[in-house]
């Protein structure tokens, strides 16, 4: 019977051709090679800020996911109209990373880059191997069509934080983001119930939301980080911004600060007296999102992109609204309003691209009046362009997200530790909150693991350090 | 003809080798000089580095922990799938209750099929399906046991990581089975038929029939159907990348999850290159270690 020595023979061949192959011609091309690249440039001018070549064709690629690809055709005819000559490709991906890795090895990047989804490349390993453009001269040229302003003047406060690295702006985070707790004002409404503005408040209305029948949480517990965000709020609002500082920097111990302790104690409270939907822990992002579209849990925690996700399946007129943490108590150094609002979405434009001017221009078209409008308009997202979302008609999520940003004004705050070391949000912090949340571990053990998540990140020498004030 | 052999062979054969030696060997040698840097992914920017990937992969809990369950996999998933297989494949083949004629058991031709169907659908689709069985929520498993009054063993499924494991590997078990079924059922039908006789004759129980017949006279197929198996046990990387990621709290994580997220997640290609190497060698030892364990003189029926 041969399929035994076949498998035996293709086994062994294998492994001595391995141990034979020549060497070195085999890693240059897995590897790439290093070659110089010629990057177009043209005259600057009051019309060309940046210097762009007219007839430089422009690479782009955009991650094809919640928000589509047709606002980004937009701002491209946009584009043509500033350079008629310039040929813009345009291409919509799901996969970024399996997509544009070989490019960048080759040294053959595009010229802009929507870097997103959950394939997206690491920013932080992109911005360690000098992959990126700093993007510092787009924010100091004048706006596209807000005369007498520079980009960077037209943008709201904090909106280019999440994409500096040690100084310079690496990442356009062009979509601005809300992360709150989410509850339906129709089913609130009905019920007579009131979202509580304290923790006490909020325990004592899950305690009423039980009694009715109803599970009041309901989690993605097949990924728990969702959960981490109110965790975190609650810490920051409590004992102030540096809470967010100190995780982003890596400070020792900063999981287990006061701010974190109380924090963790307070979301305990759910876990111990059951408020949290029976199965959550095996539902993923979509399966819970969807228990509480149906109208089996009150509170999901989430991220403006929501109501986008759940249009599907959202019931008529469930009239979904983002909420902030309730406060821990009177001695909380945030108000109740403050809530997380961050840039997010990202944009790039590689080291290497052949064109990195017009990827520049580009953004600065997106970044325009009309452009920010138009995105908002199809996509239903904020931007980061101030007043971009004037006069526009809101869906009642959207809306609830700009009012929230309103009332929250500079309390707002953030932490961006995961775009500085993904693996500590995503497989580290993600495994503490999951067995937090189901009910196995204490807040303090909840705290020590994220913690040591962190030792681990801090102690590793092939993440490079970010550190930000 | 004999002197147009030679020509005649390389057309034939050196295409398929050339195919074998770029896209197979190829790839595993680069995969050992990567392990030796740090490369990133992510630029062509790498220097050597020797065996520190090694070293700190020896160090490194997270993987420690997927290889053990990669071990567990090992010893599970074959002997579970192989004692089921050769016990459906029993029954079908030779399980039938007529004195007379040996035979499976009534409607066994139907039952091949139900076995067969999971081998015809894609991991992706098995695992997507078996995701949905296993939502605590409106999943069937859940809601049968709800119907059934077993309340309290509808769980968390997936999200418990002490059940996650373990309904992993049932999925494993489920997906291979079918096709074991019908590989020793067709071992089972060359097995000539007075051999039963006789034995049936001398009064033997089913049990002993089974051990003591069949099952030496299809030990062959039986030991080619283990080193299978354990090299799916020691890959398990697509079952688990669809259904948990390797979590809940890294509970059913396999090596393969390990170097996916290595490299795609943390961007270390060289690192997770490393940890293709490790694999790599243990399922070479494994796999030679099974066939020097299992080999026997064939046994010539004819």
């Amino acid at each position: 019977m041969s399929a035994e020595k076949i498998r035996r023979r293709t086994v062994l061949g294998t492994a001595a051709a391995a141990s034979l192959a020549p060497a070195g011609l085999l890693t240059g091309c897995a590897l790439g090679s290093d070659e110089g690249n010629n990057q177009a440039e043209g005259e600057k001018n009051t019309k060309n800020p940046l210097g762009v070549k007219e007839d430089a064709p422009l690479d782009v690629v955009i991650f094809n996911g919640g928000f589509g690809e047709d606002y980004a055709k937009a701002h491209q005819v946009m584009y043509k109209e500033s350079f008629p000559k310039a040929e813009v490709k345009h291409t919509a991906v799901v996969e970024i990373g399996k997509t544009l890795q070989p490019r960048f090895i080759e040294g053959n990047p595009p010229d802009f880059i929507n870097n997103s989804g959950s394939n997206a490349m690491d920013a932080g390993k992109l911005v360690a191997e000098e992959q990126l453009t700093d993007l510092k001269e787009l924010l100091d040229v004048p706006s596209l069509d807000q005369p007498g302003k520079t980009v960077r003047q037209t943008l709201l406060p904090g909106a280019v934080e999440t994409g500096m690295f040690d100084g310079k702006m690496f990442i356009l985070n062009y979509a601005y983001t809300v992360y709150g707790i989410w509850y339906s004002k129709k089913l609130f409404a009905d019920k007579g119930w009131e979202y509580g503005k304290t923790w006490d408040d909020h325990i004592a209305l899950c305690k009423k939301i039980k009694a009715s029948g109803m599970a009041p949480w309901t989690y993605a517990g097949v990924h728990p980080r969702y959960m981490s965000w109110p965790v975190i709020s609650t810490a920051v609002k409590f004992a102030g911004k540096q809470v967010a500082l100190d995780i982003d920097n890596l400070v020792p111990n900063a999981w287990q600060s006061e701010g974190m302790k109380m924090a963790a104690d307070a979301w305990y409270q759910i876990v111990k007296d059951k408020y949290i939907l029976d199965g959550s822990p095996g539902l993923d992002h979509k399966q819970s999102q969807t228990e509480w579209c149906k109208g089996n849990a009150a509170f999901i925690s989430c991220g403006s992109w929501l109501e986008n996700e759940q249009a599907a399946v959202t019931p008529q007129g469930f009239n979904m609204t983002v909420a902030p943490t309730p406060s821990l108590g009177a001695g909380d150094k945030l108000p109740f309003a403050a809530i997380r609002g961050t840039a997010g979405e990202p944009y790039i434009v590689p080291a290497k691209a052949k064109n990195p001017r017009g990827g520049m221009e580009l953004m600065r078209h997106m970044l325009s009046m009309k452009g920010a409008k138009d995105f908002t308009g199809k996509v239903k997202s904020l931007t980061i362009v101030a007043g971009a979302a004037d006069g526009l008609s809101f869906t009642p999520g959207l809306a609830s997200c700009v009012e929230a940003i309103k009332a929250s004004g500079d309390n707002g705050f953030n932490w961006i530790y995961q775009i500085y070391y993904r693996k500590l949000e995503r497989n580290l912090v993600d495994a503490a909150c999951g067995e937090f949340f189901s009910g196995r571990s204490t807040p303090a053990e909840f705290l020590a693991a994220c913690q040591k998540g962190a030792d681990e990140i801090a102690k590793d020498a092939s993440f490079k350090k970010y550190k930000r004030s | 003809m004999k002197h147009g052999k030679y020509p005649l062979l390389a057309a034939f054969l050196l295409p398929a080798l050339g195919l074998y030696g770029v896209f197979v060997l190829a790839p595993y040698a680069q995969a050992f000089l990567i392990a030796m840097t740090d490369a990133s992914g992510l630029s062509n920017r790498y220097k050597f580095v020797g065996l520190d990937n090694f070293v700190a992969l020896f160090k490194d809990e997270y993987f420690r922990n997927a290889l053990w369950h990669n071990a567990l996999l090992l010893v599970l998933l074959p002997a579970i799938t192989i004692l089921l297989g050769l016990f459906l494949a029993s029954l079908l083949n030779v399980g039938g209750t007529s004195k007379r004629a040996v035979s499976g058991l009534r409607g066994s031709g139907f039952y091949k099929i139900i076995y067969f169907v999971p081998q015809v659908l894609s991991v992706a689709v098995i695992g997507v399906l078996w995701k949905e069985i296993y939502n605590p929520r409106s999943g069937i498993l859940n809601s049968g046991l709800r119907a059934v009054g077993l309340d309290s063993f509808a769980g968390d499924n997936l999200g418990n990581p002490d059940m996650a494991f373990w309904l992993v590997l049932a999925v494993m078990v489920w997906a291979n089975v079918g096709f074991y079924v019908v590989l020793f059922g067709a071992a089972m039908s060359s097995i000539p038929r007075d051999i039963y006789e006789a034995a049936a004759l001398d009064g033997t129980s089913r049990w002993t029939t089974l051990f003591r017949i069949t099952l030496p006279l299809v030990w062959d197929t039986v030991q080619v159907a283990w080193v299978y198996l354990a090299v799916i046990a020691l890959d398990g990387f697509a079952i688990v990348q669809i259904m948990t990621r390797g979590g809940p709290n890294f509970s059913t994580d396999v090596a393969g999850q390990r170097m996916y997220d290595t490299a795609f997640t943390d961007s270390r290609f060289g690192m997770a290159s490393a940890m293709g190497v490790v694999l790599f060698f243990f399922t070479l030892s494994v796999t030679l270690v099974a066939l020097r364990l299992t080999k026997r003189e064939r046994i010539e029926l004819a």
